[in-house]
């Protein structure tokens, strides 16, 4: 990685402190850079104020996208460079084209979603990733508070995660 | 928490009964029309030759066309489908239990006040059968039963035992009769027995009648599951006695189910406008919503899956089904009406969340499901019953209003004999905390 940043830690125990202090630190003014947790958290993109994610679009396109690859390729196949009677049915035979349109619809929408998903969380096998604190996958939630993003002093930072219940605040150059 | 009682109004009342009788004046109009005759005849010429077909194949000792066909045709499809849409009602209360479901605590009592048209049901089921019996359905008649020689169907003489059993074939159908009136009373006696020990938890309190629901839901869930099969064989596939399909159970069940999610939504939805289910959040109509959307998706999923190994595997025998609905110009339009409205429009209006959170949503997508799945029956029906004389009309809408009306009806006045939400089911606090 080209350039580090300076990060503040908060070590967090429980989830329930974790959520309230995530709406403290934001109310104190500091931008969180990221929250890390061993489980999922519920209702944790909420107090973060994260936009509703636009995956779904993307899934959307993906699969009209497979539906008509399905119906071009069938149509051009059955219909207009080899038309074949099969079955006693005419060249287009839309209904027997349907379960070959729904498993692409289904194949490309999936495939698209998992594959725009690793795109831009930057999950690739050779990828590094940003590891603040090994316990994150194990009993600790994690707080991390970019210095660099913050107007804040990184004193009153500190004092803030402290008083919103952090068992520990660490620093730490990544 | 405050109790909530429905008040069925005088004013609710009032304008239920308007649309009944609105619903009684269409019908008396359509019959009107229909015993002018013409039309029909000229309808029948352009249907095309597969109609004909169809007519002659299944003829026999029909004679000719009669206003009152239709009007017996038009009962049916209103009985059979109310009726399924009373019975998925309980069966969504009895799968929250059996389930274990907790998101649901706070709106079970809705679905569970659709059991109280099942007697109406039974007995408008069994009235019609007695009046319209002979008209609607092929088998009851006797001929078909004689020696192939002297002019029996040997197809049908081979299916009589399913009707007639124990008494000999083309007499009076003790077997189908004695299992609709099976039907009818056992699920009563369920629906009863499931609301009874509902109230009464309301004054005991504690878990005691939760896991006695439980027993009593899987008990209906598994006689339902025998039952609504063989009823979607009793009261519609027997229409078409030669054809058969082994999906027409699930077909049906899918169709009714689909249906009594919808109402479910609506009715919540409404109540909810009227100030009423102060307990129901976006959560809980994001979750009906989301019933509605993967079922009317499961009804095409049964629904093509039908066609598809009829319309592929093209023998005679299966795909007269089809060409009597798809291939006749008569009722290919509802055909394709038929997968617009139950499939297509639930499909792409709820695709989104913020669509299936949306009360507004709701209240547009679940009339049209709803009268979606009433045209469904109609597809199943009609064509079988009146051949190219089957339309689409006053006397269609009439009836469908008149049940309607009477099915609403009888559901509000259920409501209102009880508290909306059961203020002591041990799983309300976690449907109040529901967040999804």
């Amino acid at each position: 990685m080209a350039h580090t940043s300076n990060y503040i830690l908060g070590v967090y125990d429980d989830e329930d402190v974790l959520l309230k202090a995530i709406k403290n630190v934001r109310e104190g003014g500091v931008k969180i850079h990221e929250v890390y947790s061993p489980f999922p958290v519920h209702g944790i993109d909420d107090v973060l104020g994260y936009k509703r994610s636009r995956l779904t679009i993307v899934a959307f396109l993906f699969g009209l996208l497979g539906t008509s690859l399905a119906l071009t390729m069938q149509f051009g196949m059955m219909t207009i460079d080899w038309p074949m009677i099969i079955g006693g049915k005419d060249y287009a035979p839309v209904p027997s084209f349907i379960p070959v349109t729904f498993e692409l619809t289904v194949l490309l929408a999936s495939f698209g979603m998992v594959g725009t998903f690793m795109i831009i969380s930057n999950l690739k096998p050779w990828g590094k990733a940003k590891l603040f604190d090994k316990r994150i996958t194990d009993d600790k939630h994690i707080m991390a508070i970019d210095l660099g993003n913050n107007q804040l002093e990184e004193s009153a930072i500190d004092k803030l995660l402290k008083d919103s219940g952090a068992s520990e605040v660490n620093k730490k150059t990544l | 928490m405050a109790e909530e009682t429905f008040e069925f109004t005088a004013k609710t009342k009032k304008n239920l009964f308007i649309f009944i009788a609105v619903g009684f004046v269409l019908t008396a109009i359509g019959i009107f029309m229909s015993m002018g005759g013409g039309g029909h005849h000229e309808v029948a010429e352009a249907a095309g030759h597969g109609a004909h077909d169809a007519a002659e194949a299944a003829g026999g000792g029909h004679g000719e066309f009669h206003w009152y066909q239709r009007l017996f045709a038009n009962l049916w499809i209103n009985n059979v489908f109310f009726a399924g849409v009373a019975l998925v009602g309980v069966l969504f209360f009895a799968i929250q239990y059996a389930a274990q479901v907790g998101w649901s605590a706070g709106i079970k009592r809705i679905p569970l006040s659709f059991g109280a048209w099942i007697p109406f049901a039974g007995v408008l089921m069994l009235v019609t059968y007695f009046i319209a019996g002979h008209d609607i359905f092929h088998w009851t008649h006797s001929d078909l039963y004689l020696p192939v020689e002297e002019g029996g169907d040997k197809i049908i003489s081979g299916k009589g035992a399913y009707f007639f059993w124990p008494l000999e074939n083309g007499t009076f159908p003790i077997f189908f009769l004695g299992r609709m009136v099976i039907f009818f009373g056992v699920w009563y006696m369920l629906f009863n027995k499931l609301k009874s020990v509902a109230y009464e938890e309301d004054t005991v309190g504690g878990t005691e009648k939760w896991y006695k629901l439980r027993k009593l839901s899987a008990i209906f869930i598994i006689f339902f599951a025998v039952s609504s099969s063989m009823s979607a064989w009793d009261w519609v596939m027997s229409i078409d006695t030669h054809w058969f399909s082994t999906m027409f159970g699930w077909y049906n069940f899918a169709s009714w189910w689909v249906s009594g999610l919808a109402l479910t939504a609506l009715i919540v939805v409404l109540l909810k406008d009227k100030g009423y289910l102060s307990i129901v959040n976006s959560n809980h109509i994001h979750d009906l919503g989301k019933f509605v959307f993967a079922f009317s998706i499961f009804w095409t999923y049964i629904w093509f899956s039908q066609f598809l190994l009829i319309y592929y595997a093209n023998i005679p025998e299966e795909t007269i089904y089809f060409v009597e609905r798809w291939k006749n110009g008569h009722y290919a339009p509802l055909f394709y009406l038929n997968l617009g409205v139950n499939f297509f429009f639930p499909f792409l209006v709820l695709m989104t969340r913020d669509a299936k959170r949306h009360a507004r949503f709701i209240k547009v997508v679940a009339p049209v499901v709803i009268v979606g799945h009433w045209l469904d029956f109609y597809l199943m029906i009609t064509p079988g019953t009146l051949k190219e004389n089957g339309g689409f009309g006053f006397l269609e809408l009439g009836l469908m209003f008149v049940y309607a009306g009477a099915f609403v009806f009888v559901i509000l006045n259920q409501l209102s004999k009880a508290p909306l939400y059961a203020k002591n089911h041990p799983m309300l606090e976690e449907s109040l905390h529901h967040h999804i």
